[in-house]
């Protein structure tokens, strides 16, 4: 029996619901607030209503260029992307399709890299990029994304594979499909929106990556994250500029994010539900 | 044509024989169905015929050709799977195309195969809809579709109808049965529920364990079951097998008799017995009982019988349809 709600616990749930809601989203609001104040009001103390200056962008845009590290930020993320489906789609197609009793403690070993924390190799990544002369450039960053993502998209990738019922494959294998009939006509199809939403996770992780981002670069292959960071130099500290780079940095996934959505929960949730 | 013979057939997974030893003969234009328990082998068999599994060892042959060791493609078979296995992501149309399309057929030549097996189906009006689109007997009408366009030799049909409810099942078990007539094509069926083997097969062939227990027309098994296994596995309800003085009186261990041949008379008669649970159905009325030295019977009368919980009623046996047994459960 389905549990009967009274329109006042609706009521009650919808307004914790918003309030939640607004409490993650307060910072993101905040910061765009910020964005709009000058440095005296910005750092004034807490208040919602800027003088609604676009003085901050402009500046932004004037005093460092804000297109480089944008273009490195999508190089990045899509390259690291693009990198990461081609060395996880076999992976995760041999582990679905023929696994072997192992294939389970592959899976967790490779989840299990993702629960160590990322300063504990800092010191070996770092002396590894200065002698492979990988340090400040956009192959070595998009190296790095592509491999701590790497767990994850191969865990996404061989949940969808595995929804994939067997008998459709042996249906056209009945039908006469060739090998290459059976994945181009049959697999790659059903596997498609699956790829995608593993596709647009991994961009919007690599594009939010922080920690490798700063640390292992300088100028020329900086992204958008290390933009936002050189806000807070020791020449001083510019909170509304700040907010107004890391609305620009953040303005361009959450338009992405807010466009596939659907796509997005529906990866996330996939194999959990249904 | 469609001729299907299995040879010392064998199939293990590692150490487990799933299929012992199997000889079979399969004539061209019959309709067979593999019926028994499940885990049985039954779907492994038909596995096998289809070349989804390869054998452990022995010979599979269609028409004369060896076909052991070639890909299912090449066995100019079709199959029917129990979840339909239609390719979600084309349409209607383009599922039943699909086998001519791997074929290599023309356009024209394909459109025209696909409204004639559409018009055959009753599909007509959904080809432009995906299979998610369809109910339960629609989908399995174009799986159907998707195997006739072929032309095979043969039809496997795995447990076809199990997905379906009671009354759907019932008018696809009649559309099998008038494609299999209209055809006259091979047909190769595995059910687990034996009204489906009764009514639609020419042969049926009861597997237990991975072994042919009985082949024969379904009345052939019906009347005359080679042993205890066949015996409990064709009729319903399940024929009552009664051990003990009874069993004795007859000069066998076990003797069967089917609840039809049982006569109920609320006077007289060989054994006096108590209602336990009487299931009117109008047409039958079924009474589970408990008889006096002989243990619990099910009955079946014709038409509807005054019996309730609780009344006494007295049963005599049809002598001449009583199936007697050894102690090694064969039938004397």
């Amino acid at each position: 029996m389905a549990r009967a709600i009274s329109t006042r616990s609706k009521f009650g749930w919808t307004l914790a619901a918003w309030a939640v809601a607004l409490i993650i989203f307060f910072p993101i609001l905040y910061t765009v607030i910020t964005s709009l104040k000058t440095e005296s009001e910005a750092i004034a103390g807490f208040n919602l209503i800027p003088s609604f200056t676009l003085e901050n962008y402009v500046e932004v845009q004037t005093q460092r260029d804000y297109f480089r590290p944008f273009m490195n930020s999508v190089i990045i993320a899509v390259g690291s992307t693009l990198l990461g489906i081609i060395i996880a789609v076999p992976a995760a197609w041999s582990m679905a399709f023929s696994p072997t009793h192992r294939t389970k403690d592959i899976l967790m070993w490779m989840l299990s890299t993702k629960m160590m924390p990322a300063a504990a190799v800092l010191v070996p990544i770092y002396l590894l990029f200065r002698d492979f002369g990988l340090l400040d450039s956009r192959i070595g960053l998009t190296l790095m994304l592509m491999l701590i993502n790497l767990p994850i998209v191969v865990w996404m990738l061989y949940t969808y594979f595995r929804e994939i019922p067997g008998e459709i494959l042996e249906a056209a294998r009945m039908d006469g499909a060739t090998l290459w009939g059976e994945i181009w006509y049959v697999l790659t199809p059903m596997a498609v929106p699956g790829i995608a939403s593993t596709m647009l996770l991994n961009i919007i992780l690599a594009w939010n990556e922080a920690f490798w981002t700063i640390r292992l670069t300088t100028t020329n292959a900086a992204p958008l994250t290390a933009f936002i960071a050189s806000f807070s130099s020791p020449q001083g500290l510019f909170w509304a500029k700040l907010s107004a780079a890391s609305t620009l940095a953040i303005a361009p996934i959450l338009i992405m994010g807010w466009f596939s959505q659907r796509q997005l929960v529906r990866g996330l949730t996939f194999g959990a539900v249904k | 044509m469609g001729q299907i013979t299995l040879k010392n057939v064998r199939k293990s997974f590692g150490a487990t024989n799933i299929i012992p030893n199997i000889n079979l003969e399969i004539e061209n234009g019959e309709f067979v169905v593999f019926v028994g328990p499940s885990g049985c082998g039954k779907s492994t068999l038909l596995r096998l015929i289809a070349g989804l599994e390869d054998t452990t060892s022995g010979t599979i042959a269609i028409d004369g050709r060896d076909v052991t060791n070639e890909a299912p493609a090449k066995r100019k078979l079709a199959m029917v799977f129990q979840s339909y296995a239609l390719y979600p992501h084309m349409t209607v149309a383009k599922n039943i195309a699909f086998p001519l399309k791997m074929a290599g057929e023309s356009p024209e030549t394909i459109e025209r195969k696909v409204a004639d097996a559409a018009r055959v189906l009753n599909l007509s009006n959904y080809l432009e809809r995906r299979p998610g689109q369809l109910s339960g007997g629609q989908r399995q009408r174009v799986a159907i579709g998707r195997a006739i366009v072929r032309q095979p030799s043969a039809f496997l049909f795995d447990e076809p109808l199990s997905n379906l409810d009671a009354a759907l099942r019932g008018t696809m078990r009649l559309e099998i049965s008038e494609l299999h007539n209209q055809l006259k094509t091979t047909m190769i069926y595995v059910t687990h529920d034996q009204v489906e083997a009764m009514t639609m097969a020419d042969k049926i062939v009861v597997l237990n364990a991975g072994n042919i227990e009985q082949v024969g027309s379904p009345l052939e098994l019906y009347r005359s079951p080679k042993n205890l296994f066949v015996a409990g596995f064709i009729g319903s309800p399940r024929m009552n097998l009664i051990e003990g003085n009874p069993a004795a009186d007859h000069g066998a261990a076990t003797i069967g008799i089917r609840p039809e041949h049982l006569s109920v008379s609320t006077t007289e008669g060989k054994w006096k017995a108590t209602v336990g649970v009487a299931e009117h159905l109008g047409s039958d009325t079924f009474l589970h009982v408990t008889a006096d030295g002989v243990g619990p019977l099910t009955v079946r009368a014709g038409g509807e019988i005054g019996a309730h919980h609780g009344d006494t009623i007295f049963l005599t046996p049809d002598a001449a349809k009583i199936h007697r047994f050894t102690p090694d459960g064969l039938a004397i």
